[in-house]
């Protein structure tokens, strides 16, 4: 049975595109097949995140406009077996996605793949709200911030009515995604912790995910962080998160860097 | 250096303020916002016209507050009487 999870937060900039291809990848690696969904039109970013903006011929706009078959818009992965994305439109703007253009579309990645991870624009509008209205389960991504926190809750507000599990009256299912979160900083009250965050907005945790100097290092190769260092501590924490959500019970705890003798050597040297 | 000192312990522990403020913050915006908007505004008028059947109020002195929790929500309502003499 196929599940559609949509990766959304309200803000920007906290780490949507990040997780989903990150969340993508390491279920493709569990074996199963996934596909990951850019719903943001007209500023498409997982293309890149992903290394594949160069292999990116038909969009989801072709396809909910019948320009282009799925089949023909679907870009494979070539290093992660069973992984597809399909991209944005870079050039349309976001009024050109409509709901039943997405409608079609989900049904049809629903027969193909496992997972259907949809990657949602910031804000609350239009591109926001088609990328949740077919989820089965939200990934609610947060930063231990104020205005990361607020617009969690927001979000959160609009996943229990705008959706097409709130309209018929079923309970949607949301998990917490907290992102770069620094331990050190928590600890000495210099940024909120994860029990202050859970409090705030009362949803289960999926994850904690520490910030990290692997994240960029990723996005700049085009490779999610799974793949291009699966042993980092922001990777650990993703392979966690997603056997979480293949039903696994995992202890959660803050994975940490783990330097090698090699790691440990060179900050001798510098020091 | 004393006011450095104090400097530094003031800046230090900001995340119990963080805190603190989201928690105000969220429990005014989840009543006037967002997905508990609509049942708390239809909840507002259907409560208000029972009580109006029995006793003037003033519209402007009820408060209805949709507060969203973990297992449980919480309705609160909070409505100014007037005086015994007001009642029909």
């Amino acid at each position: 049975m196929s599940k559609v999870l949509v990766v959304t937060s309200g803000k920007g900039g906290v780490g949507k595109t990040t997780s989903t291809a990150a969340i993508g990848a390491a279920l493709a690696q569990a074996g199963q097949k996934v596909v990951v969904v850019d719903f943001d039109v007209g500023l498409r970013n997982l293309d890149l995140v992903m290394g594949a903006e160069r292999r990116v011929v038909y969009d989801l706009i072709n396809v909910v406009n019948g320009d282009a078959k799925l089949a023909q818009a679907l870009i494979r992965d070539k290093r992660i077996e069973g992984l597809s994305l399909l991209a944005a439109s870079q050039t349309r703007d976001k009024d050109a996605l409509t709901l039943e253009g997405v409608t079609r579309v989900i049904e049809q990645l629903r027969e193909k793949f496992d997972w259907v991870v949809c990657d949602s624009p910031a804000g609350i509008e239009k591109g926001a709200l088609l990328a949740m209205y077919h989820a089965d389960l939200a990934v609610v991504v947060t930063n231990p911030e104020v205005s990361s926190v607020r617009d969690s809750d927001r979000i959160i507000g609009m996943l229990d009515s705008k959706t097409a599990k709130a309209e018929r009256g079923e309970k949607m299912e949301k998990v917490l995604l907290l992102t770069r979160y620094d331990q050190a900083r928590a600890a000495r009250g210099e940024m909120l912790k994860v029990e202050d965050v859970l409090e705030i907005l009362s949803i289960p945790l999926l994850g904690i995910v520490p910030e990290s100097e692997e994240v960029l290092r990723a996005s700049n190769l085009g490779s999610p962080i799974v793949l291009s260092n699966p042993l980092s501590a922001p990777a650990r924490a993703y392979q966690d998160a997603v056997r979480r959500l293949q039903g696994e019970t995992v202890t959660m705890h803050i994975p940490v860097e783990r330097k090698g003798i090699f790691a440990k050597f060179l900050s001798w040297r510098v020091a | 250096m004393s006011m450095s000192l104090f400097g530094f312990f003031r800046n230090r522990n900001t995340a119990p303020v963080a805190r603190e403020r989201l928690q105000i913050l969220l429990a005014h915006e989840r009543a006037l916002v967002g997905g508990g908007s609509d049942l708390a505004a239809i909840l507002r008028e259907e409560i208000l016209a029972v009580i109006a059947k029995h006793v003037t109020i003033d519209q402007e002195k009820v408060q209805v507050k949709l507060e969203r929790g973990g297992s449980v929500s919480t309705l609160e309502i909070d409505i100014e009487m007037p005086g015994l003499a007001a009642a029909k």
